[in-house]
């Protein structure tokens, strides 16, 4: 079947089985590899896209439910040549180590941010809970803390 | 003499207990089993044996965790139920569930997939505090008879639970012990005959 949708904010189609996880659409069909495959279970996070400004699991979304929505990967979370805060931050707080799981925190991260501007720790504990088997976790608290600044700097 | 006949009256007394108690125990073994065998016979029995099922029972937690699985563990990842029983704002339910349920990941999805809320819980209470708690107007939401009927019948987070998917191991996951077409019987014909929950 012919699912539309907008991709950073560019319009794409696609001729796919309805049931495909966005995930692989995204990544092999429009080739764009930002986004990764970590559990195929919806438990790890990596795979964390925005539909519609809402955080996803895209290897548990089937392609067919974004027909008509407005999707945004990794790659289009910067504008106009702007790194995201959540961007800045997480280059600032030097917060990869192996850098696989970090597309999937900054998208879930960016999502939080949209709607608490201002996280607490707990906030933090409670809303961002993707797996990073490399522990980062405490420079992306602080990095996640630094964003909500410049978030704050910018608006 | 007195004393070895002592012992034999002994002996056959041991034997007599263990007997007896194996039998029981067996009975309360087997006694879910013979509950599930059970013929329901009345509307409210069947329509009760769905809604004390896990199918159901997941999703109406006492706490702030909903329940997940075969077993009833509380829901991994930390997840809550928020403040508007859809999760957190940056981790909602639907950052996972969708409005279908998924073969590739296994997770399950329906449309309004959420926790019940708090007031509604049913994990704990018998069949007849649940049924209470379900009629009553303060604690269901205001629902009238006809509004339970409804949600009860036609409500797709409801009936989802005859189509529960599979798990992350492509597992089928357990329906509850009656068909869809027979609860929904049950529930209509309770409902027109006014509801009545027995006193226990």
């Amino acid at each position: 079947m012919k699912i539309s949708f907008i991709v950073n904010g560019e319009n794409r189609s696609v001729e796919v089985d309805g049931n495909t996880p966005l995930l692989w659409v995204i990544r092999d069909g429009l080739d764009l590899k930002g986004t990764k495959f970590g559990c195929g279970k919806a438990a790890c996070g990596a795979c964390t896209i925005h539909v519609d400004g809402q955080a996803v699991r895209s290897c548990s979304y089937p392609v067919k439910m974004a027909e008509g929505k407005a999707i945004t990967t990794i790659e289009g979370l910067s504008k106009d040549g702007q790194l995201h805060p959540v961007q800045q931050a997480w280059k600032e707080e030097v917060v990869p180590q192996c850098g696989y799981c970090q597309p999937g925190f900054m998208m879930a991260t960016a999502a939080m941010l949209d709607k608490i501007p201002n996280p607490t720790d707990e906030d933090i504990d409670d809303n961002i809970i993707n797996v990073c088997r490399c522990a980062t976790y405490y420079r992306m608290r602080k990095a996640i803390h630094r964003a909500a600044v410049l978030n704050s700097e910018n608006s | 003499m007195k004393r070895i006949k002592e012992i034999y009256l002994m002996i056959g007394v041991l034997i007599l207990v263990f007997t007896i108690g194996f039998a029981n125990l067996d009975y309360y073994h087997n006694e879910s089993a013979l509950k599930a065998d059970a013929v329901l016979e009345e509307p409210f029995d069947k329509m009760m044996a769905v809604l004390t099922h896990k199918r159901c029972v997941n999703c109406h937690p006492a706490g702030d965790t909903p329940l997940q699985g075969e077993d009833s563990h509380l829901h991994n990842f930390d997840v809550v139920r928020g403040e508007d029983d859809h999760g957190l704002a940056g981790y909602t339910c639907s950052t996972c569930h969708s409005n279908e349920n998924n073969f590739y990941s296994g997770v399950p999805g329906a449309p309004h997939w959420a926790v019940a809320p708090r007031e509604m819980a049913w994990e704990g209470k018998t069949r007849i505090e649940i049924a209470q708690q379900m009629m009553d107007p303060s604690r269901n939401g205001g629902r009238s008879h006809e509004d339970v009927m409804k949600h009860l019948t036609e409500h797709e987070l409801v009936l989802w639970a005859w189509e529960p998917g599979v798990d992350d191991e492509g597992v089928p996951r357990e329906k509850p012990p009656v068909s869809k077409e027979e609860y929904i019987t049950a529930v209509k014909e309770w409902i027109a005959s006014g509801a009545v929950i027995p006193a226990e």
